[in-house]
């Protein structure tokens, strides 16, 4: 009995042991920034550092590059980068146990304001120059939590574009227009050419949010769009009402690809594919700069002959603005090589490493837009980058329950009867109220 | 093993030792340490969650008030989780029945026909797939546009085939002077006397449809004692002029042009020329309306809105029978097979026609297995939510939903509301119970 029994407590003991390993995996990641100098620049620091985001494959590779030319400045500096599908979760965990890592890049602001508000990062603003010299008022107050400067921007994505069939636009001898209602008129001369105006995404909610957030951002104004966000006005108010009687303009069955119950059931993929089928389903497709890879991966339309981008149109002289999402860059710990890196990564140098290898916008100005590999990431990556106002996709912001629930519910109800506004307007505003208050 | 068995009857001599005083807690150690990994097993994986659950869902969706149940309140007043509870009522009721019957169907079906393994092989295969993948291949076929749903395309080609044939599939008038509307066709609001000219002016025309011989539209001439008149696309590259026939703007030849009198009777019809003109010869004085007839426009096939909210469910309902039909064929051939054909032969000789035979003997002792079949598909239906995450596209996942994917929805899609989401896994837990206890009833009558 004892022999057998033995094994199979040992056996056990193994598997646990095994078990405990895995989960407790990281501690081997943990920084030990030795030997270092002052923090003047000039001055070489040293150290290991980590960093972690949700960067993999290609992008892994190239944020891999930014990191190498960190490493050529300062050769006595290791970082080692480690990609997670979750950084917000990994992060959790790692905080509560106290070993995060040096640097880590988040997917939504909302994320650093909870890590900067229980007290686990650590404020970047000896950096707070460098950036100001590079980034827009509106990138800065992003980063800022109860007054401090917390996160850099360091990768853009800009949503206010709307991307066209250039055939079908060169047919109907239309113009990229510039403003809302040139917007509205364009879309008439199209389809009176017999293209349908507009290609709608309807299955995935957050195409709608989208648009609608690129309306009222326009025609409410950023204070108006920031009240919304934290539910300081109602959705009863107004400024929504404007907004969205514009988007029902737009939303018209007789305006979306397929009419109202086909665009219901149309994905995001789909709503970019079929402006560019032969014959085109429709002639634009209103959504972020991310369509420009959905139209090179799954489409053999080219740049300019084939397909083109242009800017979302103005409402009342809304100037030069941006709605969109971004990446921030955080710290954990305070020391000389995660402030050099901090500082690094807030050149414009170590933007353009990334941007030259493509599927990157940078929110710096000064970055140099020739280094974009093409023309058309040029031009929606320089918009980004010199928005006058700039701001974060409202339903990241918002509390689930209503941000990605039914806030898409609801306006995919909204394109179903896209006439009638105060009825979703109150519905908005119940579900509003009940997610604000119970998160 | 060595304390027991024979090694304790070897010491000679001797006076056999005490029985161990621990012998009972001994004798129960060896079944222990035999259940004991499973115990363990089943206690972390099922019995603590389970609990963890129950407990969690008295909790708001934070986990930090005791609500008691208002979580519960929630699932009979919110009004998703009300159309989740009248739909999985809907499933419970039609589909568990559904695929019995039809399971019954094939396999009475498969023991006449000649290619019957052929059959089977197709009825059983679609079990081979996973849940999600027959939903993701059903919201193909789904699709409402003929061009990219499978069911829709064969049902344009039936209507292409019967269907009205028409020049154009859409239209619209280029200028107020003409109204209606494609099934009335387009009228000319001001009235049309002989040796008068009528423009018609059409937009919105899809550019593959503009008919291959068109050519630039004319304005024709007045014609004495006659009508005549242009139909064209009133459109060119910018828009152009609505109304006036411009350099660029193409007649449209094919479109049938209608003479009405003043009372709206329709008295001539005509086909435009490949440059859009058409002429009405000899027409007596008076008044005329003149229209682009409603016979122009072959009626577009839009395809039926099977992913929409009204057709959704059914249509969810349908991959699921798809999917069990063959578990349940199989099942029930099993079951049929075993049935002593001499029964049957004494009915048949006893004069009992087909459908007695079937209705009175072969359905009464198949009923146990019928009854597992459809105690399964209960608990299968009762459960299911990757067909519904995979089939119903966002906009209408509220009307298809069932509880298993409210519950899905709301604690993981990215809304964390575990409080509401416990609470309707607990319920869904209470809904099991009177099936698990036929099943276990009945695995213990099996046994004994």
């Amino acid at each position: 009995m004892t022999k057998q029994r033995f094994i199979l407590l040992a056996l056990l003991v193994g598997v646990l042991a095994f078990l405990a390993a895995g989960c407790g995996g990281d501690d081997d990641e943990a920084a030990d920034t030795g030997g270092t100098t002052e923090e003047g620049g000039g001055e070489a620091v040293s150290g290991n550092i980590s960093v972690l985001a949700v960067w993999t494959g290609a992008e892994g590779e190239s944020f891999q590059a930014v990191l190498d030319g960190f490493k050529e400045e300062n050769p006595d500096v290791t970082v080692s980068y480690k990609s997670a599908a979750e950084p917000a979760t990994v992060l959790s965990t790692a905080v509560e146990g106290g070993n995060p890592p040096d640097i880590a890049a988040l997917p939504q602001p909302g994320f650093m304001t909870d890590f900067a508000q229980r007290g686990a990062l650590k404020p970047i603003d000896f950096a707070e120059d460098k950036i100001k010299e590079g980034f827009s008022d509106s990138w800065l107050d992003l980063g800022t939590v109860d007054g401090k400067l917390y996160g850099l921007f360091f990768k853009g994505a800009n949503k206010s574009t709307v991307w066209y069939n250039a055939a079908a636009f060169e047919d109907a001898g239309v113009e990229p227009p510039a403003d809302w209602d040139a917007f509205l008129e364009a879309g008439d001369t199209l389809k009176a050419s017999g293209v349908t105006p507009y290609s709608i995404g309807g299955a995935d909610g957050w195409t709608l949010t989208d648009l609608f957030e690129n309306i009222y951002l326009r025609s409410a104004g950023p204070e108006k769009y920031d009240q919304l966000t934290k539910h300081e006005i109602p959705w009863t108010d107004p400024s929504v009402n404007e907004a969205l009687t514009e988007m029902g303009k737009v939303l018209q069955s007789g305006n979306i690809a397929g009419g109202t119950s086909s665009a219901l059931q149309t994905d995001f993929p789909t709503s970019v594919t079929q402006v560019f089928a032969d014959p085109p389903k429709a002639a634009q497709v209103l959504e972020g700069d991310f369509v420009g890879g959905v139209i090179a991966d799954e489409t053999t339309a080219e740049p300019d002959t084939g397909f083109n981008v242009y800017a979302f149109p103005e409402i009342n002289d809304s100037g030069p603005v941006v709605m969109g999402g971004g990446d921030v860059m955080v710290m954990f710990k305070d020391n000389p090589a995660a402030r050099a890196l901090i500082e690094y990564l807030a050149t414009p140098e170590a933007a353009e490493i990334w941007a030259a290898k493509g599927g990157f916008s940078s929110p710096n100005k000064n970055v140099d837009t020739s280094v974009y590999p093409d023309e058309l990431t040029k031009k929606t990556a320089s918009e980004l980058a010199n928005a006058e106002v700039f701001r974060f996709d409202m339903s990241d912001l918002m509390p689930g329950a209503f941000g990605s629930d039914a806030l898409f519910t609801l306006l995919q109800d909204f394109l179903k009867t896209p006439d009638d506004v105060e009825a979703i307007q109150k519905k908005l505003e119940t579900a509003a109220a009940s997610a604000f208050k119970s998160s | 093993m060595s304390s027991t068995g024979v090694g304790v009857e070897l010491p000679a001599g001797e006076a056999p030792p005490p029985p161990p005083r621990d012998s009972a807690f001994r004798r129960a150690l060896l079944p222990l340490s035999f259940l004991g990994p499973a115990l363990l097993l089943l206690f972390v994986w099922v019995v603590y969650p389970m609990v963890a659950t129950m407990w969690r869902s008295l909790f708001n969706d934070r986990g930090t008030e005791f609500v008691w149940l208002d979580n519960y309140e929630q699932i009979f007043t919110d009004e998703r989780l009300q159309t989740a509870l009248k739909n999985n009522a809907l499933w419970v009721l039609i589909v568990p029945a559904a695929v019995t019957a039809v399971g019954l169907v094939f396999a009475v079906l498969t023991e006449r026909i000649v290619w019957s393994t052929a059959f089977k092989i197709s009825v059983f295969m679609p079990l081979a797939i996973s849940l999600f993948a027959v939903g993701v291949i059903w919201r193909i076929m789904y699709q409402q546009d003929p061009d990219r749903g499978a069911i829709n395309a064969g049902l344009a080609a039936i209507q292409g085939q019967f269907g009205a044939e028409g020049v154009l599939s859409q239209a619209s008038p280029s200028t107020d002077d003409l109204t209606g509307s494609i099934e009335q066709g387009f009228e000319l609001d001001r009235t049309v006397q002989p040796g008068g000219v009528a423009l018609l002016g059409l937009t919105a025309i899809r550019v593959p449809e503009i008919p291959e011989d068109a050519v630039q539209a004319v304005k024709p001439e007045p014609l004495q004692g006659g009508i005549t008149g242009v139909v064209w696309r009133d459109f060119k590259a910018g828009g152009g002029t609505p109304g006036e026939v411009e350099q660029g703007e193409l007649g449209l030849p094919g479109v049938t042009v209608e003479l009405r009198d003043s009372a709206g009777d329709t008295i001539d019809e005509t086909k435009a020329e490949t440059n859009g003109t058409f002429a009405f010869d000899q027409v007596e004085d008076g008044e005329y309306h003149i229209a682009v007839a409603s016979t122009t426009f072959a009626e577009p096939f839009e395809g039926v809105n099977w992913l929409g909210d009204k057709l959704i469910t059914p249509a969810i309902m349908f991959a699921f029978i798809w999917v069990q039909a063959g578990f349940a064929m199989v099942i029930t051939a099993a079951g049929l097979a075993s049935i002593p054909r001499d029964t049957l032969e004494a009915a048949r000789t006893d004069g009992a026609s087909e459908w007695q035979v079937f209705r009175r003997i072969t359905i009464p002792l198949l009923a146990p297995v019928l009854t597992v079949v459809f105690v399964t598909q209960i608990i299968g239906v009762l459960k299911l939510f990757d067909l519904i995450l995979s089939i119903a596209p966002g906009s209408t996942q509220d009307e298809a939903a069932t509880l298993a994917f409210v519950q899905w929805q709301v604690s993981f899609s990215g809304q964390n509301r575990f409080g509401l989401g416990s609470a309707i896994a607990t319920f869904i837990l209470i809904l099991f119970i009177p099936f698990l206890i036929v099943n276990v009833r009945r695995f213990r009558a099996d046994t004994s």
